[in-house]
């Protein structure tokens, strides 16, 4: 049972670093044109973005 | 002539514009866009929003002009948007949601793998110290992301109301603080992850619900903003472009071929054509001269005119009668949404099963902490998971598809309403029909001295007349020049030919011949008649209600194969005949589009407008067809009677849900685990049944 003492603090480093990475996303407005977003891929080059 | 806008002052600052271009359906439409905005020297960048359909350009344009022709260039129809008008683009709340959601998720999941360890048989110090660092994540989680249930219960509870969110946040606080004092004492069971997954689903589902009533109000938005309040002043030292607001009465606008006027006004410049169909129903257009009066709303068609306001703002006659429009909307029925109906009943249940639980337990053993264990288990069980899902997961998905059908709703019940008509009301001018020549009768020769005029000018019936002579080789005529409202003339073979105004309409006069009647004859729109077959077949009564003459809505009822239609009505018998209907309980849709429909839109049970309709006539339906296709009511009908059965299946799927777990939980054997796998279950399988309805067909 002693691993618990590494494991526990890994899931909830493993979980935080989730958790921060959606929020970065959310604040990164990067779900303001799913459906436009997932059009650019097809495109042969992506405007720049300033 | 030409209308210039104040080179100075506009075309140095770098600004922002956003336009609406409906037709960006794919990744090509994008780079299409975006490239021939970026290709014009004043425009520093362009980006497309393909969600909404919209493109945001920043530059060092004066106006719109430039780009909307760009894009016109490149086979995009583009308009306008008044940005005032447009709701902000960052959403606040939804992002707000977004965050709670992803906070609870990640809450959840942690606590979640804690919890299997117990259920898997964690013991003793392990399941306590399992219970408290669960305890330590779900606390700030819970406390953060289900405050909006919290907010909206107190809001609730101090109006004496009690609401759905009042058991939510119950079953939340009770679960979090049983299993605090679970953990320790050392207990058995807490009911952490349960806190946290309730929370999660609900989030969820509020999100959702956010995302419609959003979709919904930025669309009615969007359509104020495409009327783009802006007219073109005549003054001494030339003329200068200004907000319509800034106009005055006795000021002198000038008003440019397919403009609508911005003011009730008096013709004292210019002859030409007006297109009053919005404002009557007429089909046809009206001449007018210096002395006519014209009232905003009115498209001007061939010349350009100069107005002396009479009227203007508030004061116009359009504006009174949006105003009559927005009192008649308010004296709407009001339509309980489903969700409101459930929560009704659904609320009160909850909390006196919970109380039933508690007293019962509390008789029979007389042990608190047993009760209360049993009510926070009736209350997480009962908790409506599924029941919030039920129906934001249907309108999400029903609304997507309109959208991509092409029917954009505005408000948030116009889905439930939909699915309620039994009877179909549809106006005829600009709604069931569109004006196009018809020129079967025309000999070679004729047809292509016709189109060799048409082509001169850009008056709406000779690009009509054009239009249906696509076969046809021009004539070749010589000094072809356009007489402004009255028609175009020219010479061909050495003499005189002429394409315009007679004595029962457009004439097209030719040496040696009798004028030959090209007027342009309705024809419908496609779809007209889909629409009405469709609507027969599901037995739905049709009427056509027109403020045109009797022959022409007689000849077209005909045609249609309609044995219902009135002719003549103004807008109060329309508005009359409407209410009528809804004082016998008909449900109707109403569809048109002329502010002499206004009030009939804002009367009816749902109502829709086609996106060339005015602004009024938009504003008081509950959807706008964005195409000009109205076979698409028939299926968005369908639709929506789709979606309403699948509500109401949501509720049938929650409600035996609820029908096997109450009476284990009020025996008291519910556990945890129980409740974790019977929550996640039911509220998966709503969301599957609501996502059937995207992939069907």
């Amino acid at each position: 049972m002693n691993v618990l003492v590494f494991l526990i603090p890994v899931s909830l480093v493993l979980g935080g670093l989730g958790m921060v990475a959606c929020l970065w996303t959310l604040r990164s407005r990067q779900y303001d044109d799913l459906e436009g977003d997932a059009a650019r891929v097809l495109l042969d080059r992506e405007p720049e973005e300033s | 002539m030409t209308a210039v806008a104040d080179p100075h002052s506009l075309a140095e600052t770098p600004r922002t514009m956003v336009l609406s271009v409906p037709d960006m359906r794919c990744a090509g439409c994008i780079a299409g866009v975006e490239g021939a905005l970026k290709a014009l020297p004043e425009v520093a960048e362009a980006r497309v929003n393909l969600g909404d359909k919209q493109v945001r350009v920043s530059g060092t344009f004066a106006d719109a002009t430039p780009l909307i022709a760009a894009l016109d260039a490149k086979g995009f129809a583009a308009r306008e948007m008044d940005e005032t008008a447009l709701a902000p683009s960052v959403d606040a709340e939804g992002r707000g949601l977004l965050m709670r959601i992803g906070v609870a998720g990640f809450g959840m999941m942690n606590v979640m793998i804690l919890s299997v360890a117990i259920w898997s048989g964690a013991s003793d110090i392990t399941r306590d110290l399992f219970h408290w660092i669960s305890a330590a994540i779900a606390v700030p989680a819970v406390i953060y992301a289900a405050r909006p249930f919290y907010a909206s219960a107190l809001t609730a509870l101090s109006a004496r109301r009690v609401n759905m969110d009042v058991p939510i946040s119950l079953a939340i606080l009770l679960a979090l603080g049983m299993s605090v004092h679970e953990a320790s004492v050392g207990g058995e069971d807490a009911w952490f992850d349960a806190a946290l997954s309730l929370t999660l689903f609900l989030l969820i589902g509020r999100y959702l619900d956010h995302r419609t009533r959003r979709a919904a109000r930025s669309a009615a938005a969007a359509l104020t903003a495409l009327e783009v309040p802006r007219a073109t002043l005549v003054e001494a030292d030339g003329d200068r472009v200004v907000p319509t607001a800034e106009l005055a009465i006795g000021d002198h606008v000038r008003v440019v071929p397919g403009a609508r006027v911005p003011v009730d006004g008096e013709v004292i410049e210019g002859v030409g054509d007006l297109d009053r169909s919005l404002l009557t129903g007429e089909s046809l257009p009206v001449h007018a001269v210096p002395g006519t009066d014209v009232a905003a709303g009115e498209t001007v068609i061939d010349a350009p005119l100069v107005l002396r306001a009479t009227a203007v703002g508030e004061d116009t006659s359009l504006r009174r009668m949006a105003r009559a429009v927005a009192v008649a909307e308010g004296a709407r029925g009001k339509h309980v949404a489903l969700a409101d109906q459930a929560a009704r009943i659904y609320a009160p249940l909850v909390h006196s099963l919970a109380a039933i639980g508690f007293t019962g337990w509390f008789i029979a053993t007389g042990d608190v902490h047993r009760s209360l264990l049993v009510a926070v288990a009736l209350l997480i069980i009962t908790c409506p998971c599924a029941l919030g899902l039920a129906v934001p997961a249907v309108s999400v998905a029903a609304s997507g598809r309109m959208f991509k059908l092409g029917l954009l709703l505005k408000s948030a019940t116009a889905l439930e309403r939909l699915a309620q008509v039994d009877a179909i009301v549809l106006d005829k001018t600009g709604t069931l029909t569109t004006g196009v020549a018809k020129l079967d009768h025309l000999d070679p020769e004729a047809a292509s001295v016709a189109l060799g005029l048409a082509r001169a000018s850009d008056h709406p019936v000779s690009r009509a007349i054009a239009a249906a002579l696509p076969d046809v080789r021009a004539a070749e005529l010589s000094s072809v020049r356009e007489v402004s409202g009255d028609g175009v003339e020219g010479r061909w073979k050495g003499r005189p030919v002429r394409l315009g105004r007679g004595a029962r309409g457009t004439e097209l006069v030719l040496p040696g011949r009798d004028p030959i009647d090209v007027s342009p004859v309705e024809t419908l729109r496609p779809g007209a008649a889909d629409l009405v077959a469709a609507a027969q077949r599901a037995g739905l009564p049709v009427l056509l209600l027109s403020g045109d003459r009797t022959e022409p809505v007689r000849r077209l009822a005909e045609a249609l194969n309609l044995p219902d239609w009135r002719a003549e009505a103004d807008p109060q018998d329309k508005l009359a005949l409407l209410r009528e209907q809804a004082a016998q309980g008909r449900k109707v849709l109403m569809v048109g589009d002329g502010l002499n429909d206004a009030g009939a839109l804002a009367a009816a049970h749902v109502s829709i407008a086609p996106a060339t309709a005015l602004d009024a006539a938009r504003a008081a339906s509950d959807a706008v067809l964005l195409g000009g296709d109205l076979s698409v009511i028939p299926q968005a009908l369908d639709l929506a009677g789709q979606a309403r059965r699948r509500i109401l299946q949501n509720f049938g799927l929650a409600a035996t849900y609820n029908a096997i777990s109450i009476p284990i939980a009020m025996a008291g054997l519910a556990t945890p685990l129980m409740a974790a796998a019977a929550m996640s279950t039911s509220s998966i399988l709503v969301v599957l049944n609501a996502i059937r309805l995207k992939v069907r067909r």
